[in-house]
C-alpha cells in the first residue's frame, strides 16, 4: 500500500509547481486570456484566497474528484479535453507495445542462442544503435525514406484527408496511417526488450534445471522455448510495466512528427497557446497511468511467479 | 514487492556481484574496458564528440547565427551540411550546438551524481528508519514522468538552460540512488569497512574514503547511460521548441527541421546524426565498462 503516499506526492508536486511559478497561481489553474470574473470564480473554486495549508487541502479535494482545472482556450474542463485525445494515444501506444513484444522476443532468442556469435553481435549492435537515436529522428528518417521516397505509407494524421469512409475501409485507412508511427515508437522499446530477453536467457541457460533438461535429451528448441524463456521473460514483464512513462513521452514526440491526433498533439498546441492547465493535466494523467501500470505489473508478476507474494 | 522495480539500465547492466571484490583487483577496469571492441568504439565516438565541442570555433566555417549563403542549399563543399531556411550554415550550427547539448548533459550528470550517490550512500550506510524514509522518497521520484514534468516546469517557469538542467537533474537521480544503496548495503559489513570503523574513522570518512571509491565503477556505468539519456531528452525538448532560444543546441536544430522535411532532408538528418553519435559513444563506453566489471 505504497500507492497512497506516491499519489499524494505527485499531487503535491503539482501544487508546488503552481505556487512556485512566477505570477499569479490562478494562471496555472485557469490559463491565460481569461477575464476578471472568470478568474475570481476559479480563485474561489480552488480556494486561492485562503491560507496555503487550506489551499493544499482544497487542491487535494479538487484533484480527488477529477477536477484538474479548466482550460480557457478550449472552454472546457481540463480532464475532459485530455480524455478526448486519450483513445488515439492509447491505440498508438498499444500497437507499438504489441509490435515491440512480437519483434523483441524472437530477436532476443536469436541473439542468446550463441552469445558473442556473429548474429548476437549484429543484433546487439543494431539494438544499441536504435537505442541511441532520438525518436523524432527515426520518425523523420522513416518519413523521408519509406513514405516520401518510396511512397509506401501515408505520413500524416490518422485518416486520409476528406475521407468519409466507414466500416472496414475506415479501419484499413486508420491502420495504414498507424503502421509507421507505431513501428517508430516500438523501435525504442524493441531495443530495450531485446537486450533484456537476451541477457535473461543467457543467464537462465546456465542454470541447473536447464542442464537437467539437456541431460534428459530434451531438444534444444524445447529447452529454449519451454524451459528457459518463461523465466527469462519475468524481468521483461517488469520493465514493460516500468516503461509506461517512457512510452508515453515517446508517443508524444511520435504524434507530433506524424500529426497523430492524440495527447502529444494536444501537448504541442497547449505549449503554443500557453495553456498551462492542460499541460499540468497531462502531467497528472501520465503520472497516474504510470502508477497504474506499475501496480498491474506487480500484480501480474505475483500471479505468475509463486516466489513473489504480497505480504 | 516495491511499487517500482529497478529499471532497464540497472536490471541489465549494474554489475551485481562485483561489489564484493576489493578495489585493488578492479584497478585495471579502465584498461579492460578499452580493450573491448565496444569500449574502443565508444572511446572513439566520445573522443570525436568532445573534440568537436572543444574545437568548434576553429572548425566552423561560419558564424552559426549569421546569414552565410542562399536559403535551403543542399550539402556542398561550401556548406558541408547545407543551409537552413534563413541561409545559415548548418555545419557550423551542429558544431556550436554540440556545446549546449553537452553542457546540459554534463551539468545534469553532475547534479544527478551529487543527489543520487549522496542519498544512496547515506541510506545504505545508515540503514534503519532513515533508509526507509529515503527509499520511499526515491520511489516517489522514480514514478514521476520526467519528460512531462520538465515540460510543465518550463511552461510555467519559462525556457532557460538553468531550468532545464535543474528539472532534469532533480528527476534523474532515483535509479542511481537505488544502485548505490544496494552496493553500500552489501559493502558495509565487509572487513575493510569494519576495520576503518573500529580504528575510529568517522562516518563521513568511511563514506568518502572507503565506500565511495568502491561504488564508483557502477556509478560510472549509470552516469554514462544517463549522459546519453539526457542528450536524448534535451533533444526532444528542443524539438518541441522548449530549448533556450538564445542557445543553439542539436535539439533546437532538429525542431526547426520538422517544417522543411519535404524540401530539405539535410536539416533533419545531420543534427539527428550528431545526437546519435554522441549518445552511442557514451552508451558503448558504459556498456563496455559494465561488461569489464562483471568479468564477461
Amino acid at each position: 500500500m505504497q500507492l497512497v503516499p506516491t499519489v499524494a506526492g505527485i499531487v503535491l508536486v503539482g501544487f508546488l509547481l503552481i505556487h512556485l511559478a512566477p505570477g499569479d497561481p490562478v494562471l496555472a489553474l485557469a490559463g491565460e486570456h481569461g477575464d476578471a470574473q472568470y478568474y475570481s470564480f476559479m480563485r474561489q473554486r480552488f480556494g486561492l484566497d485562503e491560507p496555503l495549508p487550506q489551499q493544499l487541502a482544497t487542491y487535494f479535494r479538487r484533484v480527488a474528484v477529477g477536477d484538474l482545472g479548466f482550460s480557457y482556450v478550449h472552454g472546457r474542463a481540463t480532464l475532459q479535453v485530455i480524455m478526448e485525445r486519450a483513445p488515439a494515444t492509447l491505440l498508438l501506444t498499444g500497437t507499438a507495445l504489441v509490435f515491440a513484444v512480437l519483434f523483441a522476443i524472437p530477436l532476443g532468442i536469436l541473439a542468446a542462442r550463441r552469445p558473442h556469435g556473429a548474429r548476437d553481435i549484429g543484433i546487439s549492435a543494431l539494438a544499441l544503435g536504435f537505442y541511441s537515436a532520438p525518436i523524432f529522428w527515426l520518425g523523420q528518417l522513416s518519413i523521408l525514406v519509406i513514405a516520401l521516397h518510396l511512397g509506401l505509407l501515408p505520413v500524416h494524421g490518422m485518416t486520409s484527408p476528406g475521407s468519409a469512409a466507414a466500416g472496414m475501409s475506415h479501419v484499413s485507412d486508420v491502420m495504414r496511417h498507424l503502421a509507421l508511427p507505431a513501428l517508430v515508437l516500438a523501435s525504442h522499446e524493441i531495443t530495450v526488450l531485446v537486450r533484456l530477453t537476451r541477457s535473461g536467457l543467457i543467464d537462465e541457460l546456465t542454470r541447473d534445471h536447464i542442464r537437467t533438461a539437456r541431460a534428459k535429451g530434451v531438444r534444444e528448441r524445447l529447452v529454449m522455448l519451454h524451459h528457459a524463456l518463461p523465466r527469462a521473460l519475468l524481468p521483461v514483464l517488469t520493465v514493460v510495466g516500468n516503461r509506461a512513462g517512457h512510452m508515453l513521452a515517446g508517443a508524444a514526440i511520435v504524434e507530433i512528427v506524424f500529426g497523430w491526433p492524440g495527447m502529444g498533439r494536444l501537448l504541442l498546441t497547449s505549449l503554443q497557446t500557453r495553456d498551462a492547465p492542460i499541460l499540468l493535466g497531462l502531467f497528472f494523467v501520465v503520472s497516474f497511468t504510470v502508477i497504474l501500470f506499475n501496480l498491474v505489473t506487480d500484480l501480474l508478476y505475483a500471479a505468475i511467479d509463486p516466489r513473489v507474494r504480497f505480504r | 514487492m516495491p511499487l517500482s522495480t529497478p529499471e532497464f539500465a540497472s536490471a541489465d547492466l549494474a554489475p551485481a556481484g562485483s561489489a564484493h571484490e576489493p578495489l585493488s583487483t578492479r584497478r585495471s577496469s579502465f584498461a579492460t574496458t578499452v580493450s573491448l571492441p565496444s569500449g574502443r568504439a565508444g572511446l572513439i565516438l566520445t573522443g570525436l564528440t568532445l573534440a568537436v565541442t572543444i574545437l568548434a570555433p576553429a572548425l566552423a566555417t561560419a558564424d552559426p547565427f549569421a546569414l552565410s549563403g542562399p536559403p535551403l542549399v543542399a550539402p556542398s563543399l561550401v556548406h558541408p551540411m547545407g543551409t537552413d531556411a534563413l541561409g545559415r550554415d548548418l555545419f557550423s550550427g551542429v558544431l556550436y550546438g554540440a556545446r549546449t547539448s553537452l553542457f546540459v548533459a554534463s551539468a545534469v550528470t553532475m547534479l544527478t551524481f551529487i543527489c543520487g550517490a549522496g542519498i544512496g550512500l547515506i541510506a545504505g550506510y545508515r540503514g534503519g528508519v532513515l533508509d526507509d524514509l529515503l527509499m520511499r522518497v526515491t520511489e516517489m521520484f522514480q514514478v514521476l514522468p520526467r519528460f512531462f514534468l520538465v515540460i510543465v516546469a518550463i511552461a510555467l517557469f519559462g525556457a532557460g538552460l538553468d531550468r532545464i538542467v535543474l528539472a532534469l537533474g532533480l528527476t534523474s537521480w532515483p535509479v542511481l540512488a537505488r544502485v548505490v544503496r544496494a552496493e553500500v548495503f552489501s559493502l558495509r559489513r565487509i572487513e575493510f569497512v569494519r576495520a576503518a570503523e573500529s580504528s575510529g574513522a568517522s562516518g563521513v570518512h568511511v563514506l568518502w574514503h572507503e565506500l565511495l571509491p568502491n561504488v564508483m565503477p557502477s556509478v560510472a556505468v549509470m552516469l554514462g547511460l544517463l549522459f546519453g539519456q539526457v542528450l536524448l531528452v534535451e533533444a526532444s525538448l528542443g524539438f518541441l521548441g522548449l530549448g533556450d532560444p538564445n542557445a543553439l543546441s542539436w535539439g533546437v536544430l532538429a525542431g526547426q527541421a520538422q517544417g522543411f522535411l519535404r524540401v530539405a532532408w539535410w536539416l533533419a538528418f545531420f543534427p539527428g546524426l550528431a545526437i546519435t553519435v554522441a549518445v552511442l559513444g557514451s552508451n558503448l563506453l558504459a556498456d563496455a565498462l559494465a561488461a569489464s566489471l562483471s568479468g564477461r
